[in-house]
């Protein structure tokens, strides 16, 4: 299994809470990814979407994707290049429309520990993904089975049906 | 031979999708899908060209039931654009199903006898735990995830763990589910039910009608739960019954309840004593009792969408209004979930009490509540029956918006500050 280890990936901290109209707010849903895109979070901290680089982190309190089922809330995270999303906990609904997209998220218990604007890497050992501080602390992340991982891998369920499609 | 090993409501619906006899909490399994349901929005547009470009079909047409109501009536150009694939995509795929502008996903579908005790089914809308009140398990997901469904029929879960809300006593005239499930969202918080299944049972919730209960499944969303349970009933018959659901797909519907030797966790209400909820800007978790709004002078009172439009909400709004008029600086705004019950409600004269006290009545669709096309203007104060007030979601983030019941929307109206109905029903 590919596993998903990236570097030196920069954090936009967020708080708890953060709702998929946040994320994806409705008056722009008519549009794609990439008008979505540039509204992203603009509720919430309006320097991310002009801001966010391809490799970066949204480290996020509890409940990140709470409220619609509007998967561009997921989509748009890839579609502005996001290595992963690391929280103390998700919307249930959120967390399976990103991995059908192929987004990571890793929910990690000590999250709030990251800072604002600091480096991390994502290590994986064994099957725990860790996160790696830029002062060297490691944070470990619950597991995720292997069926999320293909998704991720694969780069999100519709790649994953085609692959199946082709073997 | 052993006996029956006991399940929860959740376990047993699941065990059945998945064609066990049983399955335990925690363990994974593909359930084959019953009915998929998606709408303007999340349907069509993002799932033709997925199909398309797998060469795909959807797996059982007479499964799937199409519902326009996010974009109409359309308000522009993108929007009529949106209407017009889901109206061109339904005649290419020969949908058998589409119900196309007469009301909201979560409403029309068990009007229309698509819901039935035992069935596994998805929405692709947040709101779908609204099947629960049926006794199904139904859940929301992405348009993504639908794709899989409508291409396999087949579906993950983890089995949930279940979490019982038993209400005992009977609520007070002009308390109702909506305050239920305000007071819950507030005392769990809005990821509270860990995505697990809620199950809404005792004395309190028996005497509900089938639209009250509706609310309770409804909102299971806002509590973060996967589904929001009720078990079948006298009540769920006679509805099912009523709108001509034939005998034989009620056949065995009381096995679909939850054994009491079954483990899950239960948490304990007293209907009695509670009084009507409102979730405060901008969270639906952050409610308290209507008492502490009194200062509160909304300019726009808003019944509309599946949680706090159908026909019984109509009829809550018309008990407290009837013969008055609003209160001068507020416009009331009235959106029926469906088209079916609007037109049971002008029979009744409902409507005409509405419309007397000065409501505006608007198109049987999602409007204002899902955000994508009319909003509230820049510094309304709201008060509304729907279910989310999430900054920016309903218009500019300067819009501020209360979440309550009908009957208190109605009140407040009336009054111009929020208010409780039981001063103006006493």
């Amino acid at each position: 299994m590919n596993k998903r280890s990236f570097e030196n990936a920069r954090v936009w901290r967020v708080g708890a809470d953060v709702d998929t109209d946040a994320l994806a707010p409705g008056a722009y849903m008519k549009h794609g990814l990439e008008v979505i895109g540039w509204h992203c979070l603009e509720a919430v901290r309006s320097d991310f979407a002009s801001g966010v680089k391809e490799g970066d982190v949204i480290v996020a309190g509890a409940n990140f994707g709470i409220g619609s089922s509007r998967e561009q809330a997921a989509g748009v995270l890839r579609h502005l290049g996001l290595s992963a999303v690391i929280a103390l906990s998700y919307s249930g609904l959120y967390f399976r429309n990103a991995f059908n997209l192929g987004l990571l998220l890793l929910t990690c218990p000590e999250a709030d520990k990251i800072e604002e604007g600091e480096r991390v890497a994502l290590h994986f050992d064994g099957d725990t993904p860790q996160v790696i501080r830029a002062n060297g602390q490691s944070l470990a992340c619950a597991a995720i089975p292997d069926f999320l991982m293909d998704m991720v891998d694969a780069g999100g369920l519709l790649p994953l049906l085609k692959q199946k499609q082709q073997g | 031979m052993s006996a029956a090993v006991s399940q929860t409501l959740a376990q047993k619906l699941i065990a059945r999708a998945s064609g066990r006899s049983h399955v335990a909490v925690g363990e994974v399994v593909t359930c084959n899908v019953d009915l998929a349901m998606f709408h303007d929005s999340s349907g069509p547009r993002r799932l033709k060209p997925m199909l398309d470009e797998l060469g795909a079909d959807i797996w059982d047409k007479n499964k799937v039931v199409l519902v326009l109501d996010h974009y109409v009536p359309a308000q522009d150009a993108d929007a009529q654009q949106i209407v017009q694939i889901a109206r061109d995509t339904a005649k290419q795929w020969k949908l058998p199903h589409v119900i196309d502008s007469e009301g909201i996903c979560h409403v029309v579908l068990p009007e229309r006898g698509h819901l039935k005790p035992g069935m596994f089914c998805v929405g692709g809308d947040s709101h779908s735990p609204t099947g629960g009140a049926f006794g199904c398990y139904m859940f929301g997901i992405g348009a993504t995830e639908m794709l899989g469904v409508c291409v396999t029929g087949q579906i993950w879960v983890q089995v949930p763990r279940t979490l019982r809300m038993h209400w005992s006593g009977r609520l007070q005239a002009g308390v109702s589910a909506k305050d239920m499930m305000l007071h819950m969202v507030g005392r769990f918080g809005m990821n509270g039910g860990q995505y697990q299944a809620v199950e809404f049972a005792g004395p309190a919730v028996q005497v509900l009608s089938m639209a009250e209960r509706m609310t309770l499944s409804n909102m299971s969303a806002e509590m973060g739960a996967q589904a929001g349970l009720i078990a079948a009933d006298e009540t769920t018959l006679q509805y099912l019954r009523g709108i001509g659901v034939a005998p034989e797909h009620l056949a065995g519907a009381e096995q679909w309840r939850t054994d009491e030797d079954a483990e899950f966790e239960q948490q304990s209400f007293d209907a009695c004593t509670l009084s009507p909820q409102v979730a405060a800007p901008h969270s639906p978790a952050n409610t308290r009792d209507v008492g502490e709004f009194a200062d509160i002078h909304p300019n726009i009172a808003y019944i509309g969408a599946c949680t706090g439009a159908k026909l019984e909400d109509l009829r809550a709004a018309a008990s407290v209004l009837k013969g008055q008029r609003v209160a001068a600086g507020v416009q009331l705004m009235v959106a029926p979930a469906s088209a079916r019950e609007q037109a049971q409600a002008t029979r009744e004269g409902v409507m005409q009490i509405l419309q007397d006290a000065g409501a505006t009545v608007l198109p049987n669709s999602c409007g204002a509540c899902a955000g994508y096309g009319a909003t509230f203007p820049e510094g309304s104060t709201v008060i509304s029956t729907t279910a989310r007030n999430f900054k920016g979601r309903m218009g500019p983030a300067s819009v501020n918006v209360y979440l309550a019941s009908p009957y208190t929307v109605a009140a407040s109206a009336l009054r111009g500050r929020i208010s409780d109905a039981r001063e103006v029903l006493a």
